[in-house]
């Protein structure tokens, strides 16, 4: 297979190929497409909110926001069905929202509150919701990769159509686990569908100075056999229209994919990278959120389609900036865990008072 | 009662919850159509085909970080490290996500892994092929770690390993394998976290875990002979969860204590044992707990060097005779 770069639409915004009319996007109800509007608008009213409590030392620890990717998670995630999974890095807020985590938890784990979705234990990176077939939410570069790769396997082993869609950033593809896991997906037909959210820096290395292959980072799984795409992320179509071939290529052939979903980042690293405009210009954050900010690009083609108006935008905005307040006001009025939650959620045979968990000592403080 | 080796034990076990649990699935390098590098599971493979013992490239993080996904769903992978001395290009996956996925995400998940392989010097590979990381892993709160030295609780503690829904590292010994043992034909579990006590004695307790309690017995057999020092002899069985209560009480029977670990002495498993021992039962001593390790240097090639530098009954009977 030999895919060139596709000429990204820079200067307009506006993709050449109509991915509106692929047989994903084709009956989409208004109200669909509203949604994806909204649940774009609630990631960024969400971690705006949370950048502000950050900023009031409200917060501990690192803050990765996704700002400017918000229709990589929309795009990708709305596709799953019940049997298809997710699993992310340590930028995982999107993510969770998109999956139905509530903003409550989500926002009460990020100040460390026992109501938060981890109860406090595990922060900003880590976000999980299993019931909702999202596994985290994971803070080391790529050791999420073959995590994603078992979650497949198990489907396979328990004959399930289904897929797990893992997402890794454009740094991520230079860790050699992601390596094994790919010569293992491919090897034994596993339904995993790797994103590589490329915001094109790795902290503050840009590609062009941690690829080899500086032009196309999906392009590595040639050497695995592995079917393969780059997509303009900042074309809801686009990314719906590709990622769904991914998971159908997942459920009908057991076959992974790798896609290559470009995006760009607004902010830092994290909040605390003081280099943020140090390693880019100013000027280049600035073009993108002029030209490529995918929620406006949303709303200028729902306004095309005739769909949306100035009020009806201002009413969803409003809806997820009042939702995002409602959720700072919930998590700054939670308790914090008490200090004897420490000594739970570490062994589940603990926790539940089997048997098992009371022969021996488990914890070794005084 | 049946007589058969530690190797069969652990195949028998691995046997028998493959049969009784379907969720149950064996993997790792040559585990499957090669019949194991050390034939821990010979025989599997034939009897319970490639959906249930999987040979993997040799790719240990990412077929550990596979286990780990798996189990999160609901598998119980039991993933063979030929030694795990190769878990160490896996540390990532074992610590941080078999480790702390349980915590990370306030209790929603429980990760059913099970790693097994050789953890032993001994066998003149050199040091890269002979740790004993079952100090590093039992750091991790959320790991469990067993270390079997018989064939018997080699058999009881993994179906116990698999059964259980927290992630164990069973630490086998090449050594071990082929050391022949009485185990019952039936059905048993040995509880994770029960130490037993391998001989009764009056006047030292020799605390060990894995083969250093062949070592401990061998060295309490000639200390009586030899001496007419009665020495007790227990075997932790299980690293963590840890038995305190039995070892504290040998040691408030005895006064004395010989710990004999074949990891280095520097932040070993003795060396937690020794805190514990002086914290909760320092009244009792009659004299400073003395500690038996491997010599503090990586594991030496050279044969006659090597049966020197892990603890030998003579070190022991040294340790024990000064403290007497």
């Amino acid at each position: 297979m030999s895919v060139t770069r596709a000429e990204k639409p820079k200067k307009t915004g506006r993709n050449p190929v109509d991915y509106a009319k692929a047989p994903i996007n084709a009956d989409l109800t208004k109200e669909q497409k509203l949604g994806f509007l909204a649940d774009m608008l609630r990631i960024r009213r969400f971690e705006q909110a949370s950048l502000k409590l950050y900023q009031q030392g409200k917060m501990g620890g690192f803050l990765h926001l996704y700002i400017g990717q918000e229709s990589v998670a929309v795009g990708t995630l709305a596709l799953m069905g019940d049997h298809d999974h997710a699993i992310t890095a340590y930028r995982d807020h999107g993510h969770a929202l998109v999956v139905g985590m509530s903003m409550n938890e989500c926002m009460a784990e990020l100040l460390g509150k026992a109501t938060g979705c981890s109860k406090g234990k595990g922060g900003s990176m880590h976000f999980f919701a299993p019931d909702k077939n999202f596994w985290g939410g994971h803070g080391i570069v790529a050791g999420q990769t073959p995590l994603g790769l078992g979650i497949a396997y198990a489907l396979k082993y328990k004959d399930l159509k289904g897929c797990c869609l893992t997402y890794i950033g454009d740094g991520a593809v230079n860790q050699g686990v992601y390596h094994e896991s790919l010569n293992l997906a491919s090897l034994w037909d596993i339904p995993v569908v790797y994103i590589i959210e490329n915001n094109q820096y790795s902290m503050g290395t840009s590609l062009a100075r941690s690829s080899a292959i500086k032009s196309c980072l999906a392009e590595r799984a040639e050497g695995y056999k592995i079917d393969w795409d780059i997509v303009n992320g900042e074309d809801l179509y686009e990314v719906r229209a590709k990622t769904w071939d991914a998971i159908e290529r997942a459920h009908e052939k057991c076959r992974p994919t790798v896609l290559e979903i470009d995006t760009y980042r607004y902010y830092g690293h994290s909040v605390a990278d003081a280099n943020a405009k140090k390693y880019r210009k100013p000027e280049e954050i600035e073009f993108y959120k002029q030209n490529h900010d995918p929620i406006t690009l949303w709303e200028n083609r729902l306004k095309e389609e005739g769909i949306l108006d100035e009020a009806e935008l201002k009413k969803v905005d409003e809806a997820a900036k009042k939702e995002a307040a409602a959720a700072v006001q919930f998590a700054e009025d939670s308790p914090f865990p008490e200090p004897e939650d420490i000594f739970s959620d570490i062994y589940y045979e603990v926790d539940m008072g089997t048997e098992s968990g009371q022969t021996g000592r488990h914890f070794f403080n005084d | 009662m049946p007589v058969i080796t530690y190797r069969q034990a652990l195949n028998d076990a691995l046997a028998e919850e493959l049969e009784r649990d379907e969720n149950v699935v064996v993997m790792g390098e040559e585990v499957a159509e090669y019949n194991g590098a050390y034939k821990i599971t010979e025989g599997l493979w034939k009897r319970f085909g490639d959906k249930r013992v999987v040979d993997t490239p040799i790719s240990e993080a990412g077929f550990i970080g596979l286990g780990v996904g798996a189990a999160m769903m609901g598998l119980r992978p039991v993933m063979e490290l030929m030694f795990w001395s190769f878990a160490y290009v896996a540390y990532d996956q074992i610590i941080n996500n078999a480790g702390c996925v349980r915590y990370m995400s306030g209790g929603l998940i429980n990760c059913p892994l099970v790693i097994r392989g050789p953890a032993n010097g001994g066998t003149n590979v050199g040091a890269t092929h002979s740790h004993t990381p079952e100090n590093f892993l039992a750091n991790t709160p959320g790991l469990k770690v067993v270390s079997p030295a018989t064939p018997y609780d080699a058999k009881g503690l993994m179906k116990a390993a698999i059964r259980d829904n927290d992630p164990v590292c069973v630490m086998e010994n090449t050594l071990l394998y082929g050391d022949q043992g009485e185990v019952p034909e039936g059905e048993y579990i040995i509880p994770i976290g029960v130490a037993d006590i391998k001989r009764e004695g009056t006047d030292v307790s020799l605390i060990a875990h894995g083969r250093a309690v062949l070592t401990a017995l061998a060295a309490a057999h000639r200390l009586h002979e030899e001496f007419n020092i009665s020495a007790e002899v227990v075997d932790l069985r299980s690293i963590r969860p840890l038995d305190q209560e039995t070892v504290l009480n040998s040691v408030r029977k005895t006064h004395r204590a010989v710990l004999v670990d074949e990891n280095k002495p520097f932040c070993g498993v003795s060396a937690q044992i020794a805190s514990m021992i002086q914290e909760h039962v320092f009244d009792d001593l009659d004299a400073p707990v003395q500690r038996v390790c491997s010599l503090d240097a990586p594991a030496i090639y050279s044969p006659p060097l090597e049966a020197l530098q892990l603890p030998t009954a003579d070190r022991i009977i040294q340790k024990v005779l000064a403290i007497s």
